[in-house]
């Protein structure tokens, strides 16, 4: 058993799973210790409530409120569930996004800005094509497209400043993302589309719904009865699916890794490096605006147009699932869902404790930290094998446990 | 103009200073993206300390004495305890970018998002809502420097340069300034600058020569910690009313930007903030700008969009980039771990 687990841990897959495992457990450590240290020294919450805390940021998933007599209640909740279904589908995107341009050797951190033109896109079309006059579905899918048109167009362009002139493709995304930022408000602001019928609204669009744009249920909301979850996530996982085929078993996916690796030696080999730079940032682009068609054209979300002065967060949280999933788009679906299931986890806190949701961001910024310096990880495990092998010591040992405590959460 | 100016000086001298920041950290070959986390973060901590000591009734008398001097000296204080806090908070970066050899982008990331939700988790225990406020009264009465507070008379005319530099502005901008210069020149006229600059070129040269690379870079990233924490102060005293709500607007972000167009180098960044400042500010207050004071607000009546004011510094950024990007230089070694086995 022993030298079985050594010859799986040797593979770079399983040492890759084994640091995002650690990675994920020491983020939830970091998370309950946040908890513990502000419910003793807070007087108002009290160390009953640190207990609490930690297990709905461990478990908030399965939460289902709390009893008469005031305690957790815990067991299958089909409305958090869904909702995590959900949630997790603009995160996939999102990650896929930021996974493809990690293949490519670039870091989109882009994606809210591409997120947000491919809502911006989606939402007038949704709502400005009578639904009268043309069938609903077609209207949805003109919308779908048209989101991944416009994330893939703003995409391009820090693909090709960073082509043509080679100016660093970090700086640019940022420099577009807040353009994009205040594009998307001029674009609604004064528009038709606000929200003029339910008070207090003014700062949002329309739903899609109000134009009968929505996308399917099909039996979801049967099996998740009360969440949102529609079949966005099964055209999510598609995607994933394509991505990973794109890039494995394609020839373009293979010139767009090689140029990856090593960008010298992919064009001394005859690969055009910079079409396969700006292809890999439309695509990734166009990911990110798949992501913001299907969060919004679900029918019941609203966008807050006014937004030129902060960026959508799930736009930054491809960052962490794409890096937990060391960019495999096929474990990208799983560390998606474990995204949103923090994220419901956290609304579970806000809702049943003095605490916030907050603290599941802290968790995923801790996590994306520990992502900063996985090789490092991985090195310990490997070294850390090397060193314990001759001696056949309890090596496997913390390994494995750790695993079963990811596994857990 | 007087208005113009004061404004921009307000907007400028957070931009200034964390790109000064930014300077240090990559003069030293660190990539400090977290500018932006640090600034949330040092902001939290200074409007924290700032509600804490007023609550406890620290100041309420020189307050009510009318001590400026007194007021002026604790809104130092809390620059430096919002420095404090900025330079703990960058060691993050310097621990895992210097030691651990991470990648530095990632790690800046990891602080950007670290530090929204780490500030937005406390001020929600402690207030119960998203923005940490002063105990008491605005910012400006407290610690806004008025004819009125120097003796003057409400109707004395003290003249152009008087009403501009010194009637409703913060001293925290001029020590900003004065701290910049100080900086500047110790990045470039001392011993420790030069092997700080070094080691941003090439650390394999100045760890030959008996410097400590890491050392340097813990030193630059410290700096830069400090004065990004510091700047965030500035921020939210000066144009957020000395608030704290998980945010900076795009800030160290922006001051990233103004780092590039400013080519790295001190003059240049101190030009860039102003232009900069000054975009932020006519995109702030375009309708009541009154240039030449013959009572037509001429940016207003154009009719220009105020989105577009509001997106000029990015996107100038962005073509300054296309058209310098060959003769920009960024510092060589910048983002590369270093390794002492390397050659």
């Amino acid at each position: 058993m022993r030298e079985k687990w050594s010859a799986l841990m040797e593979k770079d897959g399983a040492k890759a799973v084994a640091a995002s495992l650690i990675s994920i457990l020491i983020g939830l450590l970091v998370g309950c210790a946040i908890v513990a240290v502000s419910g003793l020294t807070n007087a108002a919450l009290g160390p009953s409530s640190v207990w609490d805390g930690i297990r709905l940021v461990l478990g908030g998933i399965l939460s289902t409120g709390r009893d008469a007599a005031g305690n957790l209640t815990f067991g299958f909740n089909p409305a958090n569930v869904g909702n995590m279904l959900f949630r997790a589908t603009p995160l996939i995107l999102t990650g896929l996004s930021v996974a493809v341009a990690f293949k490519t050797g670039l870091f989109n951190i882009g994606a809210p800005g591409q997120y947000l033109m491919g809502t911006a896109a989606t939402l007038t079309v949704a709502l400005s094509i009578p639904t009268t006059s043309v069938p609903a579905p077609a209207v949805w899918l003109l919308a779908f497209l048209s989101g991944i048109l416009a994330g893939a167009l703003w995409g391009a362009i820090p693909g090709l400043l960073k082509a043509l002139l080679n100016i660093n493709e970090v700086l640019a995304c940022i420099m577009t993302n807040w353009i994009a930022a205040n594009l998307v408000t001029w674009i609604f602001d004064g528009s038709i589309w606000r929200n003029m019928e339910e008070n207090g609204k003014t700062g949002y669009v329309y739903k899609t719904a109000r134009n009968g744009v929505e996308t399917a249920k099909w039996g979801l909301d049967a099996v998740f009865p009360g969440s949102q979850v529609n079949w966005g996530i099964i055209i999510a996982v598609v995607l994933a699916v394509a991505v990973y085929v794109f890039i494995a078993k394609t020839t373009i996916g293979y010139e767009l890794v090689s140029c990856g690796s090593n960008r010298h030696a992919a064009r001394y080999a005859g690969i055009n490096d910079k079409r396969n730079i700006v292809l890999s940032m439309a695509i990734a682009g166009g990911l990110a605006g798949a992501a913001a068609s299907l969060y919004y054209l679900s029918g019941n979300t609203e966008f807050y147009w006014s937004t030129y002065q902060a960026l959508p967060a799930v736009g930054f949280n491809g960052i962490p699932v794409a890096l937990l999933a060391a960019s495999n788009p096929i474990a990208i679906i799983f560390t998606g869902c474990f995204m949103s299931m923090l994220n419901i986890a956290g609304q579970q806190l806000t809702n049943l404790t003095g605490y916030n949701e907050y603290i599941t961001d802290v968790i995923i910024a801790a996590i994306v930290y520990l992502s900063a310096f996985s090789l490092v990880i991985k090195m310990l495990i490997g070294g850390r094998r090397k060193r314990k092998a001759p001696a056949a010591d309890s090596g496997p040992v913390p390994a494995a446990g750790t695993e079963k405590g990811g596994g857990d959460a | 103009m007087t208005f113009l100016i004061r404004q921009t000086l307000i907007y400028a001298v957070p931009l200034m200073i964390v790109a000064l920041a930014g300077v240090f950290a990559e003069r030293s070959g660190i990539i400090n993206l977290a500018l932006e986390g640090i600034m949330i973060f040092g902001a939290f901590i200074g409007v924290l300390f700032v509600n804490i000591v007023q609550e406890a009734g620290g100041f309420a008398g020189a307050k009510a004495d009318g001590d400026w001097v007194a007021l002026q000296g604790f809104a130092l204080l809390a620059m430096l305890v919002a420095a404090a806090a900025g330079a703990v908070f960058s060691l993050l970066l310097s621990f895992a970018s210097v030691n651990l050899k991470a990648d530095q982008t990632i790690g800046g990331t990891a602080l950007n998002l670290m530090a929204p939700a780490l500030v937005l988790f406390f001020i929600r225990i402690i207030v119960n809502q998203n923005v940490l406020d002063m105990a008491m009264g605005d910012a400006p009465p407290w610690f806004m420097l008025r004819k009125t507070t120097l003796g003057f008379s409400r109707t004395d005319d003290l003249g152009f340069l008087g009403e501009t530099f010194i009637n409703q502005v913060y001293p925290a901008t001029y020590v900003c300034i004065l701290l910049f210069i100080v900086l500047s020149v110790i990045l470039y006229k001392t011993r420790f600058g030069l092997r700080l600059r070094s080691c941003g070129e090439n650390p394999q040269a100045a760890d030959s020569l008996g410097i400590n690379v890491y050392r340097m870079r813990y030193a630059g990233t410290t700096i830069s910690g400090a004065l990004a924490g510091m700047g965030g102060f500035v921020y939210a005293l000066t144009t957020a009313n000395c608030s704290a709500n998980g945010d900076v607007a795009g800030f160290g972000f922006l001051a990233l930007a103004v780092m590039i167009f400013g080519n790295w180098k001190p003059l240049n960044i101190a030009g860039a903030a102003l232009l900069f400042g000054l975009f932020k500010c006519v995109a702030a207050s375009y309708t009541s700008i009154d240039i030449n004071g013959d009572g037509v607000c001429l940016l207003g009546e154009i009719g220009i969009s105020v989105h577009l004011y509001r997106m000029m510094p990015y996107v100038i950024t962005l073509v300054v980039l296309a058209f310098t990007s060959k003769k920009s230089r960024a510092p060589k070694a910048e983002g590369i771990p270093y390794d002492k086995g390397q050659r």
